[in-house]
């Protein structure tokens, strides 16, 4: 495949795993949690360096899985001693971000890693670092790492769907219908986080956070139906990846930077248009049933 | 340690004493506005402010950057507001959104004006993790004007931001524009944010504001020693945060602020006179059956603080 399809590919299954881990993130009003685990990640990463001494992307994973259910536990523990919970994730997720940017910037050095990278990801050099699969050949190793992390969220969002919909829409409905609410919990949070740290490597922090909330959001904006809400939120995912590629390559400037533009502006056209829940649809509903 | 001998120094140091001091006052506020991720969501909102401010005029001087980063901030916030009470999003998703594409659209202008910028860009970047090194002399007296504004307003307004904080009725009843108080808090927290984000960056800016106000909770009930306690928190992370960060060639301020006021965190967390863990656990050891309850905190503030 051509250097401009992987790069495509690569971004496009970004949009789609992060499409479908949003839905499920923004019912569950976790749309900060995310921001928290997007950049907590980064420490998961470093540290993982700093043990093992090698840039390998199955480390990283476990790594940042780690660091992401570690930030949960923080935060929920705070907020169990009495901080409010919005507090308590500004609190967690910038210091352990300044340590992991402390760690980069005085420890590691500019050995293959840094914060610029970390921050906003690289997906130019994706194609560049390949692994050998039988019968397929060589492919990128993120575009693998992707590829696995899609399957398992798909697998997890399908096999459990019901679970999962009761969950966020009803906990209390959910507990007292003998679903462990605190084990999906977590197991979303671990979702979450191998989703957040899969796409870190190609897009960055802040590139991972547009993607995770805002289609998933302009999907919520379209329709009341959840199996369709994760369609379009895995929809606008890619479309966002690939609109962003060529306004990048048009304006020449930072690709995960244009296509988290993108996704706003994904989300903008939901908001004023989209017939369901958009700003036009009810400045003009009145007007309609008067007629 | 060179440094800290140079005048240059010495004022960078009182500017973020300054800046220290007025976010954590400001954060304050925040933290009973419940709007602490809300000055996430504006620090990141203001770069591409900063970006376009400084690709408009070709000049990276601060009070103009300043300005743009205000202008950029402001529409983050209004836009949280517009997609909150005209749709069904909620408001984390609201700032998560805002947050995002607006330091998306930041990094792809910046990498723009990097390449066609030349060499006097090269401060820019700075602003994503702050370099409070690289301030000039009218930099830090721009800082540290505009933060002595914020903190005489906190200061002179405290009756009123008691008021409006804690009984925005009662406020109502004797004349108090609740409308305008909260554009004056939207107006000092902005404020403050740019003000702050060249010294400690975009990302990080909101830990200055938020930690503080955290910590000093375990101090007191009551809100002048909070406001008091986060001023001196903050300011005194200000200070040592700049100080180690001077201490090694390009390191940046702002992780080292954060990481000392989150140390400041950690003590009030075990040590704090109020719910901190040692006085907690003394307390049950005291009274073995009766449990410590903690009734809701805002309510329990406003007795203590006499009502009204």
């Amino acid at each position: 495949m051509s250097y401009t399809g992987w790069i495509l590919l690569t971004a496009s299954l970004v949009g789609l795993s992060c499409g479908t881990i949003g839905v499920l993130l923004i019912l569950r009003r976790m749309a900060m949690m995310a921001d928290a685990i997007s950049h907590t990640v980064l420490l998961g990463i470093v540290v993982a360096f700093l043990v093992t001494r090698e840039l390998s992307g199955y480390h990283m994973l476990i790594g940042a899985v780690v660091a992401g259910l570690l930030t949960s536990i923080l935060i929920q523990w705070l907020q169990s001693r009495g901080v409010q919970g919005e507090a308590s994730i500004g609190v967690v997720f910038t210091t352990l971000f300044a340590v992991g940017v402390i760690l980069i910037a005085t420890k590691v050095g500019n050995a293959h890693l840094d914060v610029k990278h970390a921050l906003m990801g690289e997906i130019t050099f994706v194609p560049w670092t390949t692994v050998h699969l039988p019968w397929i050949g060589d492919i990128p190793e993120a575009t693998f790492i992707l590829s696995i992390v899609l399957l398992v969220v798909l697998a997890a969002v399908i096999g459990f769907y019901k679970e999962w919909k009761i969950t966020s829409f009803d906990p209390a409905l959910a507990a007292s219908i003998g679903i462990p609410v605190v084990v999906m919990h977590y197991a979303f949070m671990s979702l979450l986080s191998i989703t957040t740290v899969a796409a870190f490597d190609a897009v960055g922090a802040i590139m991972v956070l547009a993607m995770l909330i805002t289609p998933a959001a302009s999907a919520y904006l379209w329709t009341d139906r959840l199996s369709l809400m994760f369609v379009l939120s895995g929809g606008f995912g890619v479309l966002a990846a690939v609109a962003g590629y060529y306004t990048a390559a048009w304006l020449d400037t930072s690709i995960s930077g244009s296509m988290a533009f993108a996704t706003g502006v994904l989300f903008m056209i939901s908001f004023l248009a989209s017939p369901k829940h958009g700003l036009l649809s009810k400045l003009l509903s009145p007007a309609v049933a008067a007629e | 340690m060179t440094l800290l001998l140079s005048p240059n120094a010495w004022w960078v140091l009182l500017s973020m004493l300054v800046l220290g001091v007025a976010s954590g006052m400001i954060g304050c506020l925040a933290y009973w506005k419940r709007q602490s991720l809300m000055s996430d969501a504006l620090s990141h909102a203001a770069l591409p402010g900063v970006v376009i401010a400084f690709a408009i005029t070709g000049v990276k001087i601060l009070p103009v950057l300043i300005l743009g980063a205000a202008i950029s901030a402001l529409i983050g916030a209004f836009l949280v507001q517009w997609v909150v009470s005209s749709s069904r999003i909620k408001e984390d998703t609201a700032m998560g959104i805002v947050l995002s594409v607006f330091f998306g659209l930041g990094i792809m202008l910046l990498t723009i004006v990097n390449r066609t910028g030349g060499g006097n860009v090269s401060g820019l970047d700075g602003f994503i993790f702050g370099q409070a090194a690289s301030m000039v002399r009218t930099d830090v007296y721009t800082m540290s004007a505009l933060g002595l504004v914020v903190i005489s307003i906190v200061w002179l307004g405290f009756k009123e931001w008691k008021l409006f904080l804690f009984d925005p009725a009662f406020a109502k009843g004797l004349g108090l524009s609740v409308r305008l108080m909260n554009s004056l808090y939207s107006g000092v927290l902005v404020l403050v944010i740019v003000i702050g984000i060249q010294a400690v960056g975009v990302i990080l800016m909101s830990a200055l504001l938020i930690i503080p106000a955290v910590s000093a909770r375990y101090w007191t009930h009551s809100f002048k020693w909070m406001l008091i306690g986060a001023a001196v928190i903050g300011g005194g992370s200000g200070v040592i945060g700049t100080v180690i960060s001077t201490m090694g060639k390009g390191w940046p301020t702002g992780p080292f602020i954060v990481v000392s006021s989150a140390a400041f965190f950690v003590v009030s967390l075990l040590f704090g006179a109020q719910k901190g863990l040692v006085i907690v656990r003394l307390q049950q050891r005291s009274r073995i059956k009766s449990e410590v309850s903690v009734p809701a905190e805002r309510e329990k503030m406003v007795v203590k603080e006499g009502g009204y």
